[in-house]
């Protein structure tokens, strides 16, 4: 029988892991990560775990060991946050461009300047594009089950990538909610045995790792590792599957509530999805067809299937914790629209950047934005494509 | 059984660098890095800081390792390989794996003494069973002659040449092999392909010592140093009888210098050969040749004096 649990976000994530039980662990410090290699540090100098800890001096050796141990030919793990996946950033492009299955729970934070240790995306954002597969969990339940499912997707035969998997840093982090463990042994045989692929302590076949690749070359690894990043969706799926099989709980490639006859939507990320869902219940009740869609898998984005499950709304708000700077739009924003536009479809569509440095998202924001979408819809215009919410003016 | 250290018998090993590699002529970095492999006779798995070592031994499909081995990044070989440890002893202790395997780190000095230092210096402190082997040619070689903070005071590099308003580098280099010894790590070296024997006799040591080892090892650099191609072992013998390059090994904290020349020679026996220090030998930079001899000469007494404080008293 599943145990219910009251824990906060990093305990059910250290839980995962504990249950997937890795050959390595390097482990750093940084809040709100912490929280997670702390207990789990506490499991290895337990026996309830076999790692093998490197307790590293910083993130950039964090991942730098998890690319040799992983290469070595086994599992491994390592967390972080914020500064510390800024620092990590180089060795994040070694690790998927040597195609090593390693995976990193992130929890959310702002980036300096100024330091902020509160939950925002823009560490995420940061590393979207470096080739790691991204799942991002709206709580405590859907981290710990991401956390599971990414090594079956890291480890799968078709694709061999590190996987983040996202977390709000504090609002999910650091909250205690009521949810399920698995019993291990079911964790233990849904993960199954880790399976080398050329690996270092194979003496019989001595690979070389990181060669260099010049201008004849590295195009088509390039193009390569594109290749495999369009094969994640489709493993994704068939690992939810086979997940839901043994839980009950059902997983995509995003979620979508309300959405299927709704005229006005919100996509947003992460923990501020559930406060919008009890808000759109609320304009429901007044017979307002409001629906909202939730990535789960940010990278690789979608397209494809979000532009589809969004082209039939009339206006849609999109929600960032996160901004690019340049005067342009979110980074969320920016793959939605790009969504729309393979569908050949423009809708309505706004911006609005809230949360950012953990600020609190309250349903009058979510409120706020379904009366905009209203009012975007009856208009037929959009006021502002961009702006800032829950901030002084 | 260990190979015998003869040539006649280590020429009949295999060698782990081969030949077909694309490093200059008369480098001294492949050398060492043969000598290294020839006096290891157990199975070996290497790691390799980005550098002209990493970028010359596997490109593309080509590769001259016959060992595993892996590069991540330029100052990340230490924490790399302590990855590959870590991963062994967890896959050793689980029963999935028995053979006894040696790990092996190659950097250059700016992979080293610079960019890698942090990495490096926390990967002996956690312990793992590793030589870090630093090939110290005195500059970033691979980007241009870049000055680090390896390159011996006076010389002319890229980024500090020599000028109206500059004589080359002002600064002292950094004492990286007593910095390592300053870590309590059970072996710390420092050799010189000139002395293969006493190289390789330091390797073996290292290796049949338990926990972290380092050992810095001269290498020449012909396009760096401005000297003839193949000069590289001349030039690596004159840095050690002028004891700007001294051989010695730290082991549990006992000094012992390896080898001390019959005759100290004067350091511009050293100098004059390169093309890096010739602007020394112009009269207005005297006082800088004077004080190049005078920074070899305090850390050659000064070693002298730990050998002596740190070796017990024979009755």
């Amino acid at each position: 029988m599943p145990k219910i649990v009251a824990v906060t976000g990093n305990e059910a994530v250290a839980e995962a892991l504990k249950q997937v039980n890795p050959d390595v662990c390097a482990a750093y410090p940084i809040t709100p990560q912490t929280d997670i290699m702390q207990r789990f540090s506490s499991f290895a100098s337990n026996g309830k775990v076999k790692t093998e800890m490197i307790l590293v001096e910083s993130e950039h050796s964090a991942m730098s060991a998890c690319v040799g141990a992983s290469a070595a030919g086994g599992r491994v793990i390592t967390a972080t946050s914020s500064q510390g996946l800024a620092l990590m950033w180089e060795i994040l492009w070694i690790a998927s461009g040597d195609r090593l299955p390693i995976v990193m729970p992130l929890v959310n934070r702002a980036l300096s300047a100024p330091i902020n240790i509160h939950g925002d995306h823009s560490d995420g954002m940061g590393a979207r594009d470096c080739g790691w597969i991204q799942l991002w969990s709206e709580n405590a339940q859907e981290a710990y089950d991401n956390t599971i499912q990414a090594f079956r997707i890291a480890e799968h035969m078709d694709i061999r990538l590190p996987v983040m998997v996202c977390l709000d840093g504090f609002i999910i982090s650091h909250s205690i909610t009521r949810m399920e463990f698995l019993e291990d042994e079911k964790v233990r045989s849904f993960v199954g045995d880790f399976r080398q692929v050329n690996p270092l302590l194979d003496l019989d076949n001595p690979v070389s790792y990181g060669p260099l690749i010049l201008t004849d070359y590295y195009m088509e690894y390039r193009k390569a590792h594109e290749h495999v990043m369009s094969k994640v969706p489709g493993v994704v799926m068939q690992v939810a599957d086979e997940f839901e099989k043994i839980t009950g709980r059902k997983y995509g490639l995003f979620e979508s509530y309300r959405l299927d006859d709704a005229e006005i939507g919100i996509v947003v990320l992460n923990s501020a999805a559930g406060t919008t869902k009890d808000v759109i219940d609320e304009f429901r009740s007044k017979g307002i067809k409001a629906g909202l869609l939730k990535p789960r898998l940010f990278r690789p984005f979608p397209y494809a299937e979000v532009g589809e499950a969004l082209k039939h709304l009339k206006a849609v708000c999109v929600l960032d914790r996160a901004d690019a700077f340049g005067a342009s739009f979110g980074p969320l924003f920016m793959d939605i629209a790009s969504s729309l536009y393979i569908q050949d479809k423009r809708l309505l569509m706004f911006n609005r950047i809230y949360g950012l440095g953990g600020r609190d998202y309250m349903p009058d924001q979510a409120e706020l934005v379904l009366n905009e979408l209203v009012d975007t819809v009856k208009t037929g215009k959009v006021r502002s494509v961009k702006e800032y919410i829950g901030v002084r003016e | 059984m260990a190979t015998p250290l003869s040539l006649k018998e280590l020429s009949k090993k295999e060698e782990r660098l081969t030949s077909g590699h694309r490093m200059c002529s008369g480098c001294g970095a492949p050398i060492v890095v043969k000598m290294v492999m020839l006096a290891t006779d157990y199975p070996v798995i290497a790691s390799n800081a980005t550098g002209c070592l990493e970028v010359s031994t596997c490109i593309q499909q080509f590769t001259s390792w016959n060992i595993p081995w892996i590069h991540n990044a330029f100052e990340n070989a230490a924490a790399t390989l302590s990855g590959v440890e870590t991963m062994y002893r967890s896959l050793k202790k689980q029963g999935k794996i028995d053979q006894e395997i040696k790990f092996i780190a190659f950097g250059g000095d700016g992979g080293t003494y610079d960019i890698g230092f942090q990495s490096l210096s926390g990967a002996m402190e956690r312990g793992h069973d590793m030589i870090y082997v630093c090939y110290d040619n005195g500059a970033y070689m691979n980007t241009g002659i870049q000055r680090s903070s390896a390159t011996p005071l006076g010389a002319d590099t890229t980024t500090c040449p020599v000028g109206s308003q500059n004589p080359g580098k002002v600064q002292e280099r950094k004492d990286l092999t007593r910095i390592m010894a300053a870590h309590g790590i059970p072996y710390v070296a420092q050799a010189s392909p000139s002395n293969w024997a006493d190289l390789m006799k330091k390797v073996r040591k290292a290796h049949e010592i338990k926990g972290p080892k380092f050992i810095n090892i001269i290498a020449p650099c012909n396009r760096g140093w401005r000297s003839k191609t193949d000069d590289a072992i001349t030039l690596s013998r004159i840095a050690v009888d002028t004891c700007y390059w001294p051989l010695f090994e730290i082991e549990n904290g006992v000094t012992k210098v390896t080898y001390k020349p019959k005759e100290k020679k004067p350091l511009v026996e050293f100098l004059k050969p390169q093309g890096r220090f010739k602007h020394l030998f112009a009269p207005e930079n005297e006082w800088l040749l004077q004080k190049t001899q005078e920074v070899v000469d305090r850390n050659w007494e000064r070693l002298l004096r730990e050998e002596e404080f740190t070796n017990p008293k024979s009755e």
